[in-house]
């Protein structure tokens, strides 16, 4: 027998309806027809359009009648639908007065927040129609992708090399060896994973992958006559829809499939998948802005408003999510509810995240009910949580963040302090102890896992641009150089960019390894911008969110003509997988807690066991990790040694003497070239002199006692 | 190009040869050809699309229903899909869940 909520009640121009369910929201399949589910909480009426697809007319209009709606909700079921072949949105209708947030507009068609396919720019960067009304048009997928026996990897966040990843600049460039019309895309990924692996990162953090809409602001350049884009994409179209442009098959709407196919595939490889999220804004801008969705379904629930009904502009992009409002809220927790159970992502990063702890006025919360109701939700429970812990309004939460014990951060002070200290500056010894601890200053009652340590991501300079410019050159951005960072603490080591000059190229790649070197061997969860290990350069550009070009995309002949680089980052990877001395959950103690003799973690200068605190002019620093404690002395490991020297020239370093039978061996030394500059587990030679060793100017070298 | 779909049965092998564009207006008459094979218990599904131009994502969206349909015992065999129709079951990952060949091989499907 058929169900009883299978049969219509009602009919409009001969399409059988009835009421439908108001949870959950969105279009959802329900036997015989399609549940259409949409909040307002100030709409007077609202209207199904339903639209064959890319067609601009549609071949329905269907008013949701008083009965269907309940509460804030407006819910129907329309049978016989095709939902493979339709597309849909609405109209609301409701009050024009801006000055009290509101802003209906019955003539725009709207997009469903909850939309989970999103149709309109369905082939990265082809032009769109702009004479259409309904630019980005939610349509129906199914759950029916085959995961087979594939989860989560629920790896321990201490084990984590993360690697963050642009989608389309992954590949899009002809050297990636993807035919042309996979460039870019989720598929062509997949070719690379074996890539992925041999670097050793075990973690994939895309840059955003929501859709989106790339020609948002786009312009030509004045000077070059080049489109510019919304290339990175933090700019949201729709919080559950993956960004189809991404595909290559989402010209056939398969772009649910192909991503779902790249994590299968990451996982199987043991690589975990993060994605960056933006809930701090959306692609509606300011009052100029398009109505695409939230504008006109309910303004004031889902923006941040002056009391004249202007956007606060927290994002600096214009407009500010109002996440703390309870509907937003849950909005955010279904999707992301929804993206860590259909599509097994294993963690967030959140853009701006300081703005998801402000309250509907903008003031910041001492307890925001949605970074808390993130932290303890069931769903989200071994997803990972890091935050952007600042926000463009002002906001600067790295150390402070509302965390939950829960959360980590990308911990900007990390990067400030390793890029001043291998730039040679003083004074900052102290303060490095503390980010290769994993910011025990920061995070006392969090542990170093609340650390994600980096020292590029994809704002700002390259890793080879912060060895190779001085200032920043971003005129190819069309902003007269205006935009982006100018406090990079990057230093171009004798001339600005690009240049023959051997000895500047040989100690650009001797800064490049310094830096891998402290991210692999600091407590905390490493970051790598995706790139940086084969020299990636954006030609002194510290802001290439608009460039579709060689500013942005890997250049994979990179993988030969910088393999020294390559190898380097293959290879103290692997060092800190090696070594789980490196990778602990709780803060080393200083102490002898196991009483052999020596503490987890000790500090020495130029001499063992003095370290040069008190000396502000102070370049060089050492430690070592007892292996003995590693894990918190529950697995054993080696014994590490690493000096580091930030100053110009060579310096003698006497190492603390080892246990009878045990002896000094190099791991790596960023001062010798390649290939000697790093050894494989098992080939270390022997420290020739067992007392000590002159260390390069700006080099740093790891030893392993064993 | 008008679509068809045509079964035969022999043994326990069925076949389906799909000619012309699979779009979502004729998705429903492979379905239903993918019902009558399922129904009649065979061990092997093989669908020859050598003369099949197009596929949309009705009719991908078909060929996961074909293996959920079929089931877990019954082997896919997808034979002489042209690089338009290939290409989208690579990138989506179907081609895990069938076996794909260039040309039918009667040692590969029939032993």
């Amino acid at each position: 027998m058929d169900r009883i909520d299978a049969y219509p009640s009602h009919e409009y121009q001969g399409y059988k309806l009835r009421p439908g369910k108001p949870l959950p929201f969105g279009a959802t399949l329900v036997p015989g027809g399609i549940n259409f589910s949409i909040y307002s909480s100030a709409a007077t009426s609202c209207t199904l359009v339903l639209f064959r697809k890319r067609e601009q007319e549609p071949f329905v209009e269907i008013p949701f009648v008083k009965e269907f709606r309940i509460g804030d909700v407006f819910a129907m079921t329309v049978f016989g639908l095709d939902w493979e072949e339709i597309e849909y949105g609405y109209r609301m209708d409701g009050p024009w007065n801006p000055e009290d947030g509101y802003r209906f507009d019955n003539t725009k068609i709207l997009m469903d927040p909850y939309a989970k396919l999103i149709g309109g720019r369905e082939v990265w960067g082809v032009q769109p129609d702009w004479n259409n009304n309904y630019q980005h048009r939610g349509r129906l997928v199914a759950d029916d992708f085959d995961w087979e026996h594939d989860q989560p990897l629920e790896k321990a966040i201490e084990d984590l090399v993360i690697y963050e990843m642009h989608v389309r600049s992954f590949t899009a460039h002809e050297s990636s060896g993807a035919n042309a019309r996979k460039r870019g895309t989720f598929a062509a990924i997949i070719d690379k994973i074996p890539y992925l692996k041999a670097l050793g990162v075990n973690c994939v953090e895309f840059l955003p992958v929501y859709e989106f809409d790339e020609f948002e602001n786009s312009k030509i350049n004045p000077d070059t006559g080049e489109q510019l884009y919304n290339y990175w994409g933090y700019s949201t179209v729709g919080f559950f829809a993956p960004k189809a442009g991404y595909a290559s098959t989402g010209k056939f709407n398969m772009q649910v499939d192909e991503f779902k196919n790249l994590v299968k595939l990451l996982h199987a490889n043991d690589i975990e998948v993060m994605l960056d999220v933006v809930f701090n804004h959306t692609a509606e801008g300011n009052e100029r802005g398009p109505y695409i969705s939230f504008r006109g379904l309910d303004n004031k629930t889902y923006y941040m408003l002056t009391p004249q009904g202007y956007y606060f502009n927290f994002s600096g992009t214009g407009n500010t999510l109002n996440c703390n409002h309870p509907i937003v809220r849950g909005m955010v927790l279904d999707c992301l509810r929804y993206w860590a159970s259909e599509y097994h992502i294993d963690g967030f990063r959140f853009d701006l995240a300081s703005i998801l702890g402000r309250d509907q006025f903008g003031a910041p919360l001492s307890n925001p009910p949605l970074l808390e109701q993130l932290a303890y939700d069931p769903i989200l429970a071994h997803c990972k949580l890091i935050a952007e812990a600042w926000d463009a309004g002002g906001l600067y939460q790295v150390g402070s963040f509302p965390a939950y014990n829960r959360w980590a951060e990308w911990n900007g002070k990390y990067r400030d302090s390793v890029r001043k200290f291998v730039k040679g500056e003083t004074g900052l010894i102290g303060d490095i102890a503390q980010r290769i601890q994993g910011s025990p200053d920061l995070y006392a009652s969090r542990g170093p896992t609340a650390s994600v340590n980096f020292i590029t991501a994809h704002d700002g300079f390259t890793l080879m641009d912060l060895v190779s410019y001085n200032e920043k050159h971003n005129l190819a951005n069309g902003e007269n150089n205006n935009d982006g960072a100018n406090d990079n603490n990057s230093w171009n080591c004798g001339w600005e960019g690009e240049t023959t000059d051997a000895g500047i190229n040989a100690l650009r790649r001797q800064q490049i390894k310094n830096f891998a070197v402290l991210m692999m061997v600091s407590q905390g969860i490493p970051m790598i911008l995706m790139g940086d290990e084969v020299g990636r350069t954006q030609y002194g550009n510290n802001n290439t969110f608009c460039h579709d070009n060689e500013l942005n995309w890997m250049d994979w002949t990179q993988t030969e003509k910088n393999y020294d680089l390559l190898r380097f980052f293959q290879r103290i990877i692997a060092f800190r997988h090696q070594h789980p001395i490196l990778r602990n959950r709780y803060f080393l103690s200083h102490s002898d807690y196991l009483g052999i003799g020596v503490p987890d973690i000790s500090f020495h200068g130029t001499q063992p066991w003095q370290p040069n605190w008190s000396d502000g002019t102070a370049r060089t620093l050492a430690f070592m990790l007892n292996g003995d404690y590693a894990r918190g002395g529950t697995v054993r490991d080696d014994t590490l040694y690493v000096a580091m020297n930030m100053f110009w020239d060579a310096v003698w370093f006497t190492v603390p003497e080892l246990p009878a039978g045990m002896r000094w061996h190099i791991a790596a030394n960023t001062g010798v070239p390649s290939p000697h500059d790093i050894w494989d587990a098992g080939s270390e030679p022997l420290l020739d002199d067992q007392r000590g060793f002159l260390l390069g100017g700006r080099s740093v070298i790891i030893l392993v006692g064993r | 190009m008008a679509f068809s779909a045509t079964l035969e049965v022999i043994n326990d092998i069925a076949k389906i040869n799909l000619v012309g564009e699979l779009d979502a207006s004729v998705a429903n008459d492979f379905r239903i050809k993918i019902e009558e094979a399922a129904a009649q218990k065979v061990k092997k599904l093989v669908l020859l699309l050598q003369e099949l131009k197009y596929m949309s994502s009705a009719g991908l969206r078909t060929l996961v229903f074909a293996k959920q349909k079929m089931g877990s015992g019954v082997t896919i065999y997808l034979v002489g899909a042209t690089e338009d129709v290939s290409e989208p079951i690579h990138d989506t990952g179907f081609h895990h869940s069938v076996i794909m060949l260039e040309t039918y091989d009667p040692e590969v499907i029939e032993k």
